[in-house]
């Protein structure tokens, strides 16, 4: 299958090591890979701080770049749920019926990763091993936004020699929320340290998840605590295979 | 944001607000054992209703059609509520609303009056009206008992006191109950409000109230509670004065059914709570004589004309959304500015409410979605939250706002693949004199609120963009 | 204040742009609104009624089961058990099911062996109900689903104040009154929509402080159901 990368911006520019791990995967799982180079953002920083209207061009050039691929693949759930969610409206309040038809088209060719694997490919063993305590964080925008219930976690039962163990409070937003951890900082840490206990107390040495940008924000934290955890996104436990090692 | 009349109500924004709450470790604990509490008695009765979501849909079609023939509605209840031997007075704002009320405890010569639990009540400030004027008002439940008496604020929709534990109760009501002696486990202090109130039910001639929801095909009213307060003030004055938003009607007795299996599962996790009452104008022989209705505006016009934050005037005040909410878990409902916490109150104030800082509300949400997926009534708060910003950057900001140069800075340079390349290329040079061995452990100005608690890894050398680059080349030219 | 009423009224119709006087395609956007959810119980009769005791237990109410020939016995056993000496019954509250010699015609004081009087609601004024030792009434419904009793403050069931104000509520349930769903007993209530009606689910209960539930607030603390059928 001919599937298109959406990288994302902040993952493009902070975290190479996720698309690469994308392209590896896909590609061991024999599929092509297609990387529009004209593609930057999605608008969702804008789009959740107020700043709609500086949201709709680049919506329109979402659209545009991607208007002729089969199958897209974006790595981060956050980015997924401001298509799914928002878009519509937004075509629609632009009132361009061709733009609100061509959003109509697109959506159903939108996938988030662990769903393109599960859902459109129909796999939960990528073939994948990785030797490490790993605990899973659901982000709220998987969780409620795409509703991906257990799909990831689906995805990690089947890694080879992984030690998976359960998040508690799976459900609790970590606290990051874009603008929010800035904004709004210190109630954004109280959140974080209350995630940092629970990831801290299952003695895993890896915490992941579908989105780099919440990663980003309990790395942070773990860090700077010196807490000897690493977060990595879920693609780079699914790359990684015994031949290859670790993406 | 709609400006209401009066004085606005002094208030921090937010983020500040939130600080001396996240110090206050007794408190973050005391809230974060009541909503637990309530979350886990949730989960379990919302499990065992198997028609949960179907109930869930049902509320929110009912509410959507009522909002949309509002005018019917309200007129219908006008009428059978009047035809029943009730008054109906309307008011556009809080001070109007207050000076009805006045006016009502003047005419019938009240100089106190008890209180059950009621949220518009919060919204007028009538007690502050009442008080000015002379008239002495008695909250009757037990947590807004707490707060009165403690001349404190609530902080929370459904248990206001829940920031207090026992210790303290049991201070304020020695202090201000003039007693001697005091137990301190709940049963004590809940004894000592029974002694305390059973007085002023016996004889004090007014009751004011809210209500829960006013039925248009009846004329009647709904009040549920659980202390039993609600009903001592709903039969025992002669004289009874209902103060609801205009948005607290249903069409039909029937529509009952719906929100009273919603309501009480969301609330406080019963089953039901130990009453409901309802009842229609003035009954002979049983409850008030006189009974008068204030239906308030008070703003809700305004949101009603919004058509994508119509649905905040679903809400039925269950604040299943403050339980579940991270945000509320960490402060408390104080930090919130009004008697409106948590989610709901993060849309519903900025719209209604007069007060200082209002706009800062939308952004106290992280956008997780846990509201929207509690609420009994499915108001999508996030997306609420998101418009409500929306209009504050359009209403509220100078184009000259730092942040609004940056936001407008940053979607030119999305704008076009050059323009980000070359500042993915900046960021990347530039970042220098934040980077020490890899890591970014201080960033100036508003950033500095990510680094305050958290590290960050240094712009890696290579973006994803430029490494495809690379291997599309290396593959052409081994093609 | 008329004024103000119409103003309101303006506000809401120019937000819902326009009137909403037409009545039919109101009525018919009602109709059609979902309402999928469950109306009908499915239990029968014994689940039905052993899901109406337990849930009533789950409110720390106390339920007695009888049956129509022993039911004064019963209501006697409870009175006797609690020590209550000055009871009141709602008026209309069938006179064979109260324990005998004394009947409520008798008027007030004055039960020989047993020693509990009973007084008559309509002579029972605000202080009687605040002093007695409880209140004995019949209801209009039973909900399993929510172990809830309904009362429409009909014959036999008091007007509100009587089930408020004394320390003690005996309400006596006729199985048949029995429903499961609250649906089903919204319907049973329809012809009663503009009566009083109280919802009553277990003796009135505060978690105010610190989570724990404490009842007895202001209501009654204690709910006896007497079940009978
Ligand atoms: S918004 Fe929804 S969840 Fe929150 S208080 Fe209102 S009805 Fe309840």
């Amino acid at each position: 299958m001919r599937i298109t990368l959406f990288i994302t911006c902040y993952n493009d520019t902070l975290f190479p090591e996720t698309g690469q791990a994308v392209v590896r995967l896909l590609e061991r799982l024999g599929h092509e890979v297609v990387f529009p180079l004209d593609q930057t953002c999605c608008g969702q920083m804008h789009y959740n701080t107020g700043y709609q209207r500086e949201a709709v061009p680049l919506m329109k050039r979402f659209v545009e770049t991607f208007r002729e691929a089969e199958t897209i693949c974006i790595p981060s759930s956050s980015c997924v749920a401001m298509i799914r969610d928002h878009y519509p409206l937004m075509a629609e309040e632009s009132g361009d019926a061709e733009l609100v038809r061509a959003v109509e088209e697109l959506l159903p060719r939108i996938y988030e990763l662990s769903e393109l694997l599960v859902k459109k490919l129909g796999l939960e063993d990528v073939g994948a091993y990785y030797a490490h305590r790993v605990t899973y964080h659901a982000s709220c925008h998987s969780l409620r936004g795409l509703q991906l219930g257990d799909i990831p976690l689906r995805l990690l039962r089947k890694v080879r020699g992984i030690d998976l163990v359960e998040l508690p409070n799976i459900d609790r937003c970590c606290g990051f929320g874009g603008t929010f951890a800035v904004k709004n900082g210190d109630v954004s840490a109280a959140m974080l340290a209350e995630k940092m206990k629970d990831v801290e107390n299952t003695t895993a040495e890896v915490c992941t998840a579908v989105d780099n940008s919440c990663l980003m924000h309990i790395f942070g934290g773990l860090h700077r605590a010196r807490a000897g955890v690493k977060t990595v996104h879920l693609a780079q436990i699914l790359a990684s295979t015994e031949a290859e090692g670790e993406a | 944001m709609t400006v209401r009349v009066g004085e606005s109500a002094r208030a921090l924004p937010f983020q500040k607000a939130a600080l001396p709450l996240l110090d206050d470790a007794q408190l973050r604990k005391n809230v974060r054992h009541a909503t637990d509490t309530i979350q886990r008695k949730r989960g379990l009765v919302v499990a065992e209703q198997t028609d949960w979501q179907e109930l869930r849909t049902a509320a929110s079609a009912i509410k959507r059609h009522t909002l949309k023939h509002l005018d019917t509605y309200l007129t219908q209840f006008e009428e059978r509520f009047t035809a029943a031997g009730g008054v109906v007075h309307w008011a556009s704002d809080a001070d109007e609303a207050n000076r009805i009320v006045l006016g009502l405890v003047q005419q019938y010569g009240g100089k106190e009056v008890i209180k059950i639990k009621t949220m518009t009540s919060d919204e007028t400030r009538l007690n502050e009206a009442l008080e000015q004027a002379g008239v002495h008002p008695y909250e009757t439940d037990l947590a807004e008992l707490i707060i009165q008496l403690g001349h404190d604020k609530p902080s929370h929709i459904v248990v206001p006191a829940l920031h207090k534990n026992r210790a303290q109760i049991r201070e304020i009501f020695l202090r201000e109950m003039g007693l001697k002696e005091l137990g301190n486990r709940p049963e004590d202090l809940t004894a000592a409000a029974r002694r305390f109130l059973r007085e002023k039910f016996l004889r004090v001639k007014i009751g004011v109230s809210g209500a829960n929801f006013l039925i248009a095909e009846t004329g009647g009213v709904c009040i549920v509670e659980s202390e039993g307060n609600g009903r001592m003030c709903l039969t025992m004055p002669e004289v009874l004065i209902s103060m609801a938003g205009i948005e607290k009607v249903i069409p039909s007795f029937e529509d009952l059914e719906v929100f009273l299996q919603l309501l009480p599962r969301s609330a406080t996790g019963e089953r039901m709570n130990p009453y409901n009452s309802i009842w229609t104008g003035t009954h002979e022989d049983d409850g008030p004589k006189h009974f008068h209705v204030v239906l308030l505006d008070n703003g809700r016009t305004s949101i009603l004309a919004d058509k994508e934050s119509r649905q905040t005037l679903h809400c039925i005040r269950c604040a299943a959304c403050l339980n579940t909410c991270p945000v509320y878990r960490q402060t408390g409902g104080h930090a919130y500015g009004s008697s409106y916490a948590g989610p709901i109150g993060a849309i519903f104030t900025p719209q209604v409410l007069n007060m200082e800082h209002a706009q800062s509300l939308p952004y106290a949400s992280s956008l997780c979605g846990a509201c929207y997926e509690v609420c009994p009534v499915k108001i999508n708060i996030p997306e609420v939250l998101i418009h409500l910003r929306g209009r504050v950057v359009r209403e509220q900001k100078s184009a000259l706002d730092p942040e609004a140069l940056g936001m407008k800075a940053m979607a030119t340079v999305f704008g076009s693949r050059h323009r980000f390349e070359a500042a993915q290329r900046l960021a990347r040079v530039g970042q220098w004199p934040v980077v020490s061995h890899g890591w970014v452990r201080h960033l100036p100005g508003m950033m500095g609120n990510w680094t305050a608690v958290r590290d960050m890894k240094a712009i890696p050398d290579q973006p994803f963009r430029a490494w495809w680059k690379q291997r599309q080349k290396k593959q052409e030219k081994q093609a | 204040m008329s004024g103000t009423r119409e103003a309101v009224l303006k506000r809401i119709r120019s937000a819902i742009g326009g009137s909403s006087a037409d009545a039919a395609a109101r009525e018919a956007e009602r109709e059609v609104l979902p309402r999928e959810y469950r109306r009908a119980g499915s239990l029968d009769a014994d689940a039905r009624l052993a899901m109406f005791i337990e849930r009533l237990h789950e409110y720390d109410a106390n339920v007695v089961r009888t049956d129509a020939a022993r039911v004064a016995v019963a209501i006697g056993a409870i009175l006797q058990e609690h020590g209550q000496r000055s009871v009141i019954v709602a008026d209309g509250f069938p006179v064979e099911m109260l324990p005998d010699p004394i009947t409520p015609k008798s008027g007030a004081a004055g039960g020989p062996a047993e020693s509990f009087a009973f007084r008559r609601e309509e002579k029972a004024n605000v202080e009687d109900l605040d002093r007695c030792d409880g209140i004995i009434t019949s209801c209009f419904a039973g909900i399993a689903f929510t172990g809830s009793i309904v009362l429409t403050h009909g014959p036999g069931e008091g007007a509100r104040r009587f089930t408020l104000l004394p320390d003690r509520h005996l309400c006596v349930v006729r199985t048949e009154q029995v429903v499961e769903t609250v649906p089903e007993a919204m319907d049973r209530l329809a012809g009663f929509a503009t009566a009083p009606i109280t919802f009553i689910s277990g003796p009135s209960a505060t978690a105010d402080i610190e989570m724990m539930r404490v009842r007895g607030v202001h209501g009654p603390r204690f709910l006896d159901v007497v079940l009978v059928g």
